[in-house]
């Protein structure tokens, strides 16, 4: 057994074998049993096991390009479900982003920010306002609301807003450190959730309490887009944005900066990191990606309101973050798929299944324990029980290694870009 | 308009000194882990609210006695006050053996966050206990101490109305006022308070001075949760009705008023919660207002955390605090 395993972790034929069999499998039962969140479960690992193979980035890349693109709407698109399944893998993608977006300033910068979502709630409302009537309550030009065309030009707009947002957050703040930074990204969330509370008088901007009903779609080459199949292609889109950019990030001068002031501040600042722009930097691009998304959620839900911008929601992404490893892409992008469909989908499987067995008469669950209403004891759990345990996450960050001989012989450069290539 | 709100300055004074004590007592907590220890304990507002549902429990099952309800109240309040103490104490306790104590030497962020996860845990634990034992998360209790009593402000002079308080107001005060000045001596004039202060100090040193830290540390932990629990009781018999989420935004609250008086400083945090509670009644009462009704009283929560970031900037040691130059 363990020469066999041996023998796969080093042959690539074995491994490439392997996994084309588990993804022929999993799509054709998906296909054919379109009740089974298993099969759509166990396709989405198949991600997972592609990431731990040998092969090369473009292969790996491609490979799992061809199965979000092509595979995963073919193979659930066989039945009544397939709306379904495309709604949780949208939604996955949306926390993705944002989980990358926190992972930039909890994890690169050391920066534990507890307001993460209000920068969602800034880049849902940019696009709520300006898409429906709302906007001419205060603006004395233009017609209200804009055609589903400007969707594209709102998500740039969404962006920038939220990095806005994060740059005016971050300027008080960076007096402040560690955790009484905590409490005062916690306000700020807190006071960005109450304002859009209660922005409807004296000038109705936000709709108040009642949120903004039927935001228009987002339109392209004539067609509305409606379903969570189509959204899936746009998120999917900026979600690639994202993992790229953050990558690029990570390797930048500014991605050291950002790990070298989560280290050690002062020792930092005695290097010549400028610790004011580094942590302006880490709070507005963070913000930035959020903000994207945020204009995608909008689109998707045509309504926003107060209550989808709540605190539960910032530790949601904290909880994804921590997870799957603070700092490290891959282990947030894991963490933020497993939280999401956790939440999503097992729970409210188990949920409707302990409600059967009640219901047939097998047992009865009271109400107050079904486990959609869990949520808060399981991420609370989970929060305890990682940081107690396992600090560094699912997959914990890696950091170039430097061997001494290589460093003295001069090929420094050669080494740093074979390594990053291999990770990135 | 400026007679408006001198009309209503004394029961403002009232509502806000009521709020005031709980802020304090809360706020106390806070200051005597993060003297101690440099840790916000997130999980201390959840503290109180734990406390705040146990007592209500014990209430409403002691009131169901027949020969209970022949005792006095004042009694029956000071039974579930010292137990509901005692219970909380013991899980702060717990909670800090569980989730700070293997973390003492991992970096500041870890702590920090199992603190979140430990009042999550807790909001839905008492969340799904209430639930099954009452069918609903929010729980009123027995209505004990309902008695109105008026002062006649306007006779001090012409400018004020009456005022009214309720008689738990009364109990509110005293029992505060009683827990902090217990505390204060006990800081400040025991044995066992001087080893507190030790190891705020320098923790390393007082181990050498044979002050045992791991047990100063539970006792701080002990104290600080019994004071919210029973603080906890207190504002479950004074506003009535209560949810497993009140602990979260008060505690924040608390947190602001410690900040506010110099956290770590004790008698920083009961002038910080004092101040906090009136700065905030007088908010709610007054900004709609002086504002001209642009804002009004659901910005009461913005207004303590624009005082929270404003102490934070301006002056982060607080009013009682001494600045602390960075060791580096």
């Amino acid at each position: 057994m363990k020469i066999w395993l041996r023998k796969y972790s080093e042959n690539k034929l074995y491994q490439g074998l392997f996994l084309l069999l588990f993804i022929m499998v999993t799509s054709l039962s998906l296909y054919l049993a379109q009740k089974s969140v298993v099969a759509f479960l166990l396709l989405l690992t198949s991600l997972l096991l592609l990431y731990y193979t040998k092969f090369s980035n473009a292969i790996k890349w491609s490979a799992g390009l061809l199965v979000l693109v092509v595979l995963l709407p073919l193979s659930a698109s066989g039945g009544d479900a397939y709306e379904s399944y495309m709604e949780v893998a949208t939604m996955v993608g949306i926390y993705i982003s944002m989980a990358l977006g926190l992972n930039i300033v909890v994890g690169m910068a050391g920066l534990l920010d507890l307001g993460f979502v209000a920068f969602f709630a800034v880049g849902a409302y940019t696009y709520g306002i300006f898409a429906t009537g709302q906007a001419a309550n205060f603006m004395p030009f233009g017609h209200y609301p804009l055609s589903g065309n400007s969707f594209w030009v709102f998500i740039l707009l969404g962006c920038f807003a939220a990095a806005l947002f994060g740059i005016i957050l971050g300027i008080p703040v960076l007096r402040v450190k560690g955790d009484y930074l905590a409490i005062v990204t916690l306000g700020f969330g807190e006071i960005i959730r109450i304002i859009f509370n209660n922005l409807d008088k004296p000038v109705n901007i936000t709709g108040g309490a009642m949120g903004i009903p039927s935001i228009t779609p987002p339109r392209i080459f004539g067609i509305d887009l409606v379903n969570a199949s189509q959204f899936y292609y746009v998120v999917l889109v900026i979600l690639i944005f994202t993992i790229f950019t953050v990558r690029r990030f990570e390797h930048s001068k500014i991605g050291r900066s950002w790990k070298a002031v989560r280290e050690n501040e002062i020792a930092a600042q005695a290097m010549g990191v400028p610790l004011v722009r580094t942590k302006l930097v880490a709070f507005a691009v963070g913000a930035s990606f959020s903000g994207m998304m945020g204009v995608v959620f909008a689109g998707k839900q045509t309504f926003v309101d107060p209550t989808s911008f709540t605190l539960l929601e910032s530790i949601t992404i904290l909880v994804m973050v921590i997870l799957g490893g603070m700092g490290s892409v891959p282990g947030v992008i894991l963490g933020a798929a497993v939280m999401t469909i956790l939440n999503l989908q097992v729970l409210t499987e188990l949920t409707n299944w302990l409600n059967e067995l009640s219901t047939s008469g097998t047992f009865v669950i009271p109400d107050a324990v079904s486990p959609a209403k869990m949520q808060r004891l399981l991420f609370g759990a989970l929060l305890i029980i990682f940081a107690l345990y396992r600090p560094k996450g699912l997959i914990p960050a890696k950091n170039p290694v430097y061997k001494m001989e290589d460093l003295s012989s001069g090929n420094v450069i050669q080494l740093t870009e074979k390594k990053q290539s291999a990770e990135g | 308009m400026l007679n408006n709100i001198l009309e209503s300055i004394p029961q403002v004074a009232i509502d806000g000194l009521t709020l005031g004590t709980v802020y304090a007592v809360i706020a106390l907590g806070y200051t005597m882990v993060y003297g101690i220890l440099e840790l916000i304990n997130f999980a201390h507002g959840e503290i109180f609210m734990t406390g705040a549902f146990i007592g209500t429990a014990m209430l409403l099952l002691l009131t169901g006695f027949g020969w209970v309800s022949a005792l006095p109240a004042i009694v029956l309040l000071i039974t579930v006050l010292l137990l509901t103490a005692l219970l909380t104490g013991l899980l702060g306790m717990g909670i800090e053996r569980v989730a700070y104590r293997p973390l003492r030497n991992a970096p500041k962020l870890i702590p920090l966050i199992t603190a979140i996860g430990i009042s999550f845990l807790l909001q839905d634990l008492v969340r799904f206990i209430a639930e099954l034992k009452k069918g609903n998360y929010i729980v009123t209790g027995p209505s004990l101490f309902t008695h109105q009593i008026k002062i006649h402000t306007s006779s001090i002079s012409s400018i004020f109305n009456d005022a009214s308080i309720k008689t738990s107001f009364i109990i509110v005060l005293v029992s505060a006022v009683i827990m902090m000045v217990v505390l204060d001596f006990f800081v400040n004039k025991t044995r066992w308070g001087m080893a507190m202060r030790a190891v705020a100090q320098d923790r390393d040193t007082a181990s050498l001075m044979s002050v045992n830290v791991n047990k100063v540390i539970s006792l701080t932990f002990f104290i600080g949760s019994a004071l919210g629990g029973a603080t906890g009781v207190l504002f479950a018999v004074q506003y009535g009705t209560i949810d497993p989420y009140i602990g979260f935004i008060l505690g924040l609250k608390a947190f602001t008023a410690a900040v506010l008086g110099g956290i770590g400083n004790i008698r920083g945090a009961m002038l910080g919660g004092l101040l906090l509670g009136v700065m905030e009644m007088f908010a709610s009462a007054n900004l709609s207002l002086l504002t001209g009704g642009v804002f009004g009283a659901e910005y009461k929560d913005v207004f303590a955390f624009i005082v929270l970031i404003a102490v934070l900037i301006f002056k982060p040691e607080g009013l009682l605090g001494k600045p602390v130059a960075e060791k580096v």
